[in-house]
């Protein structure tokens, strides 16, 4: 019998190790699915003199995409949320970290598909959001919890996979 | 066409590595003596083309050819040519190829020097070499080519990571190679016994040189390691448990455990199943480690780019090599013979506790490394385990072992008594408690943990004394005529208690001072007065750097001059601080330059580290030690005597 | 020219004697400092391949370095920091696993292996004795056994 031990030790070990080929150890899972989302009160960038805080997006399920304009990743997504916008979905955006302040002009060079940017010069929303870089999206619902994280950019594929099951339960 | 000619150099190989992994043991099944012969020639092949391969890799680097996509990755014009040379190996493709390289040189190795050995033994050894090795040249030729080309060529390379380009690197991975590649062999020899179903002791006796060997290596491998750590990572650290130090660590454990079975094994023809299984083991957890490191599993400071193509591939091998291994252990596990008796205190039934400690502390290490991996996969989200946990678990696990240590040597086979032993280490132990006490206190204060690591390492010293009386007393009072395994045992248990010292010391009394330094500023620490006189622009064959001059006065009133730099590489624009030490034999003065303040202020770190250089010192006796019990005579005679000696 | 106004003002300087100041720590409380390294030394830095906060140079961990020295000069204790940083990065932020159901095994493995060695030691120990022992009843031809002690 214990002639078969270190066998069937390594076989299960074995499947871990399969199934870790598929795993990214580096993606930092958020802790704030299923509770609600972090209240800050940030200028707007596109209104100057106005504030924003996450319950004035109560009502109806948004987005809230972190990105930078020194970000390079952050351009690749942005085809996708210039569509994304279009076909109706609540984009804010969170201007994370931008001490040269270029945002407003880089939007106007490349097309705007947020509602609106909160402006987060210092990261202190950033971190209070368990932001670890950019590009970051959360999906928070009507009610105002959080219900997903995506850390990366987004892209068509991973919309249908993570987003869009989500938004079609509770119908947006 | 040189990069080319390393390929099909690689493919030739290939080829005949697979004749090595079928030919011999079709002729060891069938007694067929000349098929058995065939390992011979197909060893030596493999080994002057794989040599002809790197030698073509080596070459693209030395003359800065970038139009091989590995140099124009890892390489730069302005490269030095020392670190030009060991770039070859300082990416994944040139590493896989090292390894490639150092598994055919130790087959060629045992092929050459195994003439004693009985032909089917030998056939079936360098037939599972064989196999192994057909394993990892797929691997190269089908996943990790390094003489693949670039179009268009780049005018210069992308420079090889700052961090690799210091002395450590180059001595760190042959050394480490040439241990888990080493291990290959106790792993053949174990796998050749299984399939002839040649239990007996005389295959513990072969294995055992070529075992300690590659231990000694390793432990050359994980010491340069750690001290290249120290040196360049800039904030004076030597360990950190990160998943590839554990990967390094994880065979050595089973190494030595290995080591003390094979010595029960050749001595007494005991725990069979151990060294068998053992040696099995160090070879699966090098294999493993590979496959963490490349694999993109476990996230490191150290991990290549990970590629799941190449994970699978290794992934398979690893299913190929220790699955088959610990299969056809369950399946030829030696149930014959008696297993003989022997008394509870006796040198036997501590060397077992030892491999039974050993064990625990290697289990210990993987669970800690691979539960992150396991939670993630089960879906219960992501954990971090760091050097707190590692820490915290295996101070209960070595503390004993070490106690074991001293007493292990001093204990007869067979049976022994408890009063013996006490009554012939009452003054060692007793020594040990007083230094516990008094080395710490020289340091500047007691403490628990530093009192217990004092007491152990001076315990395994004054206990090896002891040992060395007795031998001296038995041999009629010549030391010259002892043989080199016991001073082989007694360097290398000298050279773990300094090691333990080492850390203790460094651990618990270390210091440090985080100031902002103007010229003419001065800051004290550990009697030591550093003043900076200033920094000034230089540059470096590859790198841009600024300067520092620090002059030192030392306690004893000597003075010496640091120049830490913070340097910036051409190529990559990447910043880099390279630490100034002043080593000695009571500890390290440590200085590393922050960030520049303006003017000419700067942000200083100056560290005192307390016989840190014991760490490595320890590190480099323990393998004396090896290679001492390694060249013992009775391994040098030429002639084979049957059965155990 | 210029060397030799430096050299002139550098000899007027130390001839007023401001040469050699002890210089001054980094940061601007020192013992605040000492507990923040000490503390986020056993905290990971979430962007990094596997460094500690303490160590990494990359801006968002400097960041957070920054929010613990701002919480602990704000009077907070080690573990209400550490429970501000595993509200918003998880548990995944601790170098320190912590001790609940998911981590049980992790805590108690490295125990259980070492009894499971000395369980192993001891079984073996005794099975051989006694295995040797019966043997000698075997091959007794009637005189007195001598039993292992």
């Amino acid at each position: 019998m214990k002639r078969w031990l270190p066998f069937a030790v390594f076989a299960v070990l074995l499947g871990f190790l399969f199934v870790g080929l598929w795993l990214d150890p580096r993606e930092v899972p958020s802790p704030f699915i299923g509770k609600p989302a972090p209240a800050f009160s940030l200028p707007v960038l596109e209104r100057p003199g106005q504030t924003f805080s996450p319950d004035q997006a109560r009502g109806r399920p948004w987005l809230l995409n972190v990105w930078a304009p020194w970000c390079r990743t952050c351009r690749k997504e942005h085809p996708f949320l210039m569509q994304l916008a279009a076909s109706g979905v609540r984009l804010y955006g969170l201007n994370w970290q931008d001490q040269a302040r270029e945002a407003a002009d880089l939007l106007a060079e490349i097309g705007n598909p947020y509602v609106l940017n909160a402006v987060d010069h210092d990261g202190r929303a950033g971190i209070d959001w368990g932001v670890t870089g950019v590009p970051e999206t959360f999906l928070i619902d009507a009610d105002g919890i959080i219900r997903a994280k995506h850390s990366g950019p987004l892209s068509e594929r991973v919309w249908n996979r993570k987003f869009a099951p989500l938004l079609q339960g509770k119908g947006s | 066409m040189i990069p080319e000619l390393g390929h099909f150099a690689l493919i030739v190989a290939l080829l005949l590595a697979v004749v090595q992994g079928t030919l011999p043991f079709v002729g060891a099944q069938t007694g067929n003596a000349s098929l058995m012969a065939v390992a011979r020639p197909a060893a030596l092949g493999q080994l002057a083309f794989i040599g002809l391969a790197f030698a073509s890799l080596a070459y693209s680097f030395l003359t800065n050819d970038f139009s091989v996509k590995n140099v124009a990755s890892n390489s730069f014009s302005q490269l030095p040519p020392v670190y030009r040379l060991t770039a070859t190996w300082g990416s994944h493709e040139g590493s896989m190829l090292l390894w490639c390289l150092m598994l055919a040189g130790w087959t060629a190795a045992l092929t050459v020097l195994s003439r004693p050995l009985p032909a089917e033994i030998r056939a079936r050894t360098l037939g599972v070499l064989g196999l192994v090795s057909v394993g990892f040249l797929a691997f190269v030729v089908a996943t990790s080519n390094p003489f693949e080309r670039l179009l268009p060529v780049p005018a210069d390379g992308r420079d090889l990571n700052p961090l690799l380009q210091d002395a450590g690197m180059v001595l760190h991975p042959p050394m480490l190679y040439m241990g888990y590649v080493g291990f290959s062999v106790a792993f053949a020899f174990a796998l050749a016994a299984l399939l002839g179903d040649q239990l007996d002791a005389a295959w513990a006796r072969w294995a055992r040189p070529w075992t300690t060997l590659a231990w000694v290596f390793l432990t050359l491998g994980i010491a340069l390691g750690s001290w290249w750590a120290y040196r360049e990572l800039g904030w004076g650290g030597w360990w950190f448990w990160d998943p590839t130090e554990n990967a390094s660590l994880m065979p050595w454990l089973a190494g030595t455990a290995l080591l003390h079975s094979l010595a029960v094994t050749e001595r007494r023809g005991q725990f069979r199943t151990w060294t068998l299984f053992l040696s099995i083991a160090a070879f699966a957890l090098s294999l493993l480690g590979t496959f963490l490191i490349r694999s993109g599993v476990l996230s490191s400071v150290h991990a290549f780019a990970n590629d799941p193509a190449r994970g699978l591939f290794i992934l398979g091998l690893l299913a190929v090599v220790i699955g088959g291994s610990l299969l056809l252990y369950a399946w030829r596990f030696p149930r014959s013979g008696t297993p003989a008796a022997f008394g509870w205190v006796s040198r036997e039934s501590l060397l077992l506790a030892n491999n039974a400690l050993l064990a625990a502390a290697l289990a210990t290490v993987m669970l800690g490394t691979l539960y992150p991996l396991f939670l993630d996969a089960l879906g219960f989200g992501k954990v971090s385990v760091g050097p707190p946990y590692f820490d915290a678990v295996l101070v209960p696990l070595f503390a004993p072992l070490l106690f074991l240590v001293a007493l292990g040597p001093l204990t007869p086979w067979g049976q022994g008594s408890v009063a013996d032993l006490a009554l012939r280490t009452r003054w060692a132990f007793a020594g040990a408690l007083v230094l516990a006490v008094a080395v710490p206190f020289t340091q500047g204060g007691i403490r628990p943990l530093a009192a217990l690591g004092v007491f152990l390492a001076t315990w395994i010293l004054l206990g090896g004394g002891v040992g060395l009386a007795a031998a001296r007393r038995r041999s009629g009072g010549s030391l010259g005529s002892l043989p080199r395994g016991f001073w082989g045992m007694q360097v290398a248990h000298a050279g773990l208690a300094v090691v333990v010292l080492g850390i203790t010391l460094v651990s618990n009394y270390q210091s440090e001072r985080d100031v902002r330094m103007n010229v003419g500023d001065h800051v004290d620490l550990a009697g030591h007065r550093i003043v900076f006189k200033g920094a000034t622009g230089r540059a470096g064959p590859n790198y841009v750097a600024d300067r520092a001059t620090m002059e030192v006065t030392a306690p004893d009133g000597r003075s010496f001059t640091l120049y830490p730099e913070k340097r910036k590489y051409n190529a990559t624009g990447v910043g880099m601080t390279e630490a100034a030490l002043r080593t000695g034999v009571l500890g390290d003065l440590y200085v590393s330059l922050g960030e520049h303040l303006g003017g000419q202020a700067w942000s200083v770190r100056v560290y005192h580290k307390p016989f840190v250089g014991w760490l490595w010192a320890g590190g480099a006796l323990m393998a004396l030690g090896g290679l001492l019990a390694a060249s013992d005579r009775r391994y040098r005679r030429a002639a084979a005597t049957e059965g155990p000696a | 020219m210029r060397g030799l106004a430096g050299g002139l003002i550098a000899l007027a300087l130390l001839g007023q004697g401001t040469a050699a100041m002890e210089a001054r720590p980094n940061a601007d409380d020192p013992a605040l400092e000492q507990r923040l390294l000490a503390l986020a030394a056993d905290l990971r830095c979430v962007v990094c391949q596997n460094e500690s906060l303490a160590e990494s140079r990359a801006p968002l961990a400097k960041d957070l370095r920054q929010e613990v020295r701002e919480l602990m000069r704000k009077g907070r204790t080690d573990r209400e920091v550490v429970e501000y940083l595993t509200t918003r990065y998880g548990d995944f932020v601790l170098y320190r696993p912590p001790f609940k159901p998911v981590t049980y095994l992790l805590w108690t493995g490295p125990a259980l292996f070492l009894v499971v060695g000395a369980i192993v030691w001891f079984l073996t120990i005794r099975r051989r004795q006694r295995r040797a022992a019966a043997d000698r009843v075997l091959d007794d031809d009637g005189g007195t056994q001598t039993p292992l002690s």
